[in-house]
């Protein structure tokens, strides 16, 4: 089938601004946005950039706006899009070149939140004990890969880049429900701050966004109502 | 640009580079160098799970799985190694979880663990459950842990910093060349160790698994500053990539009970591997495939079988196998409990072939998986550069890019992982160790220069060549000539297929002239990485005349112990590949037979 693909372009070092410009391709209905991008890049113009590596949803390097949503380019297949598709980068974050933005606002929110385990007992000397229902319980954020599909879907972090966003959100929600972690005290009160949590006005957008499935909205509700109660359940 | 200046500079930031970050970091000055952003690291793709015996179901012990890797290898790796890894194994997965990885859990609390090919009670030669594992997504929560351990620890990142080159001075290790991607600029790291984890280049064949960044960066850049790679003949295809695309489903699915079936409906392994069949090393089903695929059982005829998971399947010939839960009742499954174990494979099927695993079967095809050759190293991770193993002052490998060899002819599953953990953290260690005694080696005046003429070769020449057409007819060929099966006269055709690439890469057209993320440039230079390892790959298959592991020749069908137990170490120059070979170390485990 006939591709007519539109891509949002911007290179700094020739483009005063911003452009469209659009290429029109041959492709297969099972094929990846990523393949069309790649077969650009690869035969029409090679300055089109973007990142990506796994192809597979999995490394989460292309997350772009598809068609006016964050998709990520190896898992959203042509068939399902049509034969007029529009590409551009996600939105919130600095346009450096083409599809590429400046991740490092998103990964400084991330960094923010006390992403990692905090346990400072003695280890046992096997593995420490987890149920399987308390192991269930923070399953869901686990999944995910920071493509940052969410949090630049969402209304209030376009609004102010302050706000730490869902991603982050849900990293810190990942460790506050694990049962051996005894950092959630500590990651509560950082998101009970004027640009945590009380930014999230439940939009849904994120949680349509996420490639992982993760029930994101969910997972902030989950956060806010553990700093109202001081209770995690 | 003033040179930056680390203690230990690690290259790579998958599950082997942050690893040694983590170790390396507690006692020296430390920096990771990735040319991605760390969790998009292809350790990240990683399925089914991590190699431990912890015994946590069933009766298990690491000498089982040092003899289990040992047969897998082919008795080509060295079997000192494998002991220290099969024995570092259990420490360091309760390491993992200490840090927090979110293991799945067994009833009474412990990681839980699956049966993986290859991996057998010794005892009764039936699979064993020893691959620790986070439902189908274990290589995703070890990396997502490590990075959070390394922010935790604060190691100091170059996130999108490409690195391009090796600095050796007075033959140590003093340094590496990086270009960052948003300005274009080369930067240059003045190290006394050098840690490269830098992964595999299975993007060399047409069908793979592999990420787009999968492009042999390590071993091309070692190889160019005069290291040798060793036993680069041997590449694993993993026997169940989806159909065309390549992409991955774990064997985690055929530790579950799935089955492999050709086009008359029948269930072919069990003629192949009669004892554990399904669940038979992944070299031996590759070959069993083609075979399949020969004779005319590929379903349709086409170049693909299929792998059934759904749970009636499973049932039946779990209920003909005779298997049994640990607690002696007979083995059954719902498609809820096998939506929970592989919800991703599950996903990656819906949205890539609009097929639901649980309703219908995968269509699959064995897939260019992993390097077993690499850089050579020994076990705490010391790069060794000759057949005396002579070890290179600073320098170290670890992961996918090193061969040490623990994985020989043929890796086992969830030994990818293993070797991650365990190696990338004695290399830290020993790398930081290192550098706390030795001082900074000069660096030369014009560090930069060799790369900046790589890359000036690339962006002046006045020719019209597609990379993309001279990287596919690279695929092309080595998935025909030097995959699964390989003939003389097909890798000969090959090499010069590949020599020819290499003088139409010198007139290419890169379309890209600027500096800032000229992803153009680099994916170009990729190639050459790539096509350098193609033509080693070849050299060494070509010369290597007997099958063992996942090198199986048709005109040699037979391993031959008495000339071929050796490795290959491969240096490639102006004139072309030279081949020496060092002995394989064996403590115990005399070669026998191979049979599953």
């Amino acid at each position: 089938m006939q591709v007519k693909l539109k891509v949002f372009r911007y290179n700094p070092e020739t483009d005063k601004k911003p452009h469209y410009e659009t290429y029109t391709v041959d492709a297969q209905p099972t094929d990846r946005v990523l393949d069309v991008l790649e077969y650009i890049k690869g035969y029409m113009d090679g300055t089109l950039s973007f990142r990506r590596s796994c192809a597979h949803g999995v490394c989460g390097s292309d997350a772009m706006r598809i068609n006016g949503r964050n998709r990520l380019a190896c898992k959203v297949l042509v068939k399902e899009l049509g034969s007029r598709i529009t590409v551009e980068p996600i939105l919130g974050l600095r346009v450096i070149k083409d599809m590429i933005v400046d991740m490092e606002p998103f990964f400084d929110h991330y960094r923010s939140v006390m992403p990692y385990f905090v346990n400072d007992e003695p280890v046992p000397g096997r593995e420490r004990l987890q149920s399987i229902e308390e192991r269930e319980r923070f399953d869901d954020t686990t999944k995910c890969i920071l493509c940052a599909a969410c949090t630049t879907s969402c209304p209030s972090f376009w609004v102010n880049q302050q706000y730490v966003g869902p991603a982050a959100i849900v990293n810190a929600h990942r460790f506050i429900f694990d049962s051996r972690d005894r950092g959630g005290a500590e990651r509560l009160r950082i998101l009970n701050d004027q640009f945590g949590v009380y930014r999230c006005h439940t939009i849904f957008n994120c949680t349509l966004a996420c490639p992982r499935d993760i029930q994101v909205t969910q997972a902030i509700g989950e956060v806010k109502k553990a700093i109202a109660t001081g209770k995690l359940d | 640009m003033k040179p930056h200046q680390f203690d230990v500079i690690v290259v790579g930031a998958g599950g082997a580079g942050l690893m040694a970050a983590l170790y390396a970091s507690r006692t020296a000055h430390t920096a990771v160098l990735s040319k991605l952003y760390p969790t998009r690291s292809h350790t990240g793709a990683a399925q089914g799970g991590v190699g431990a015996a912890l015994g946590n179901i069933e009766e298990d012990h690491p000498d089982w799985h040092t003899y289990d890797t040992v047969k897998g290898s082919d008795y080509l790796g060295d079997q000192d190694a494998i002991e220290f890894m099969c024995s570092e194994a259990v420490p360091a997965v309760y390491e993992l979880e200490h840090m927090g990885l979110p293991f799945s859990r067994t009833k009474d609390g412990r990681i839980a663990q699956r049966p993986f090919g290859g991996h057998t009670n010794n005892q009764t030669g039936k699979p064993v459950r020893r691959a620790c594992y986070a439902a189908d997504r274990t290589g995703h929560m070890i990396l997502q842990t490590l990075y959070q351990q390394c922010l935790k620890n604060r190691v100091n990142f170059f996130d999108e910093f490409h690195v391009v080159d090796l600095i050796l001075s007075n033959g140590a290790a003093a340094g590496v060349v990086a270009l960052q991607l948003s300005t274009g600029e080369l930067h240059t790291f003045h190290a006394k160790s050098v840690i490269f984890a830098t992964g595999g280049h299975g993007r060399i064949w047409e069908i793979t698994s592999n990420a787009y960044a999968y492009t042999g960066d390590g071993v091309a850049i070692t190889l160019r500053r005069g290291i040798p790679a060793e036993d680069m003949e041997f590449f694993q295809f993993h026997p169940t990539g989806i159909y065309k695309l390549g992409i991955l489903i774990t064997e985690g699915v055929r530790g579950e009970g799935g089955v492999l079936i050709n086009q008359d409906g029948e269930r072919f392994m069990t003629r192949y591997a009669p004892n554990v069949k399904d669940l038979a090393s992944r070299d031996v089903i590759s070959r069993a495939m083609y075979l399949e695929m020969r004779e005319g059982r590929g379903i349709n005829n086409q170049r693909y079988l299929l792998l059934d998971v759904r749970p009636e399947t499973v049932n039946k010939y779990a209920a003909l196998d005779g298997r049994k839960f640990p607690d002696g009742s007979p083995y059954r499954v719902t498609a809820e409990e096998i939506l929970g174990k592989l919800p991703d494979i599950i996903d990656f099927c819906r949205t890539y072939l609009g097929v639901d695993p649980i309703a219908q079967p995968m269509p699959v095809q064995p897939t260019a998986h992993y390097a077993m050759g690499g850089i050579p190293t020994n076990k705490f991770g010391e790069v060794v550069v000759d057949e005396s193993n002579t070890v290179l002052p600073g320098l170290y490998a670890a992961g996918e890019v090193a061969c040490v060899s623990v994985h020989g002819a043929n890796r086992l599953g969830t030994n990818s992982l293993l070797d991650l953990i365990v190696f990338g953290k004695f290399a830290g260690l020993r790398a930081a160790e290192y550098a706390n005694q030795a001082t900074f080696q000069p660096l030369p005046a014009d560090a930069t220069d060799f790369i900046r003429t790589q890359f000036d070769a690339l962006l002046n020449n006045t020719g019209t060549e597609k990379a993309t057409d001279i990287g596919n007819d690279m695929k092309s060929v080595m998935m025909d000539h030097v995959s699964v099966f390989r003939t003389e006269s097909g890798m000969q055709e090959a090499l010069e297929k590949v020599r020819e690439l290499k003088e139409r890469l010198k007139h290419v057209q890169v379309g890209d002239r600027g500096k800032i993320f000229n992803t153009d440039l680099l994916n170009t230079w990729e190639l050459g990485n790539l096509l350098d390892l193609a033509e080693v790959t070849t050299v060494s298959a070509l010369a290597r005349q007997e099958s063992r592991g996942a090198h199986a020749r048709e005109d040699f069908s037979k391993r031959d112990d008495a000339n071929w137990m050796k490795h290959t170490l491969a240096w490639l120059g102006e004139s072309g590949v030279e081949l020496r070979y060092k002995p394989v170390v064996k403590t115990q485990y005399e070669p026998k037979e191979r049979v599953y």
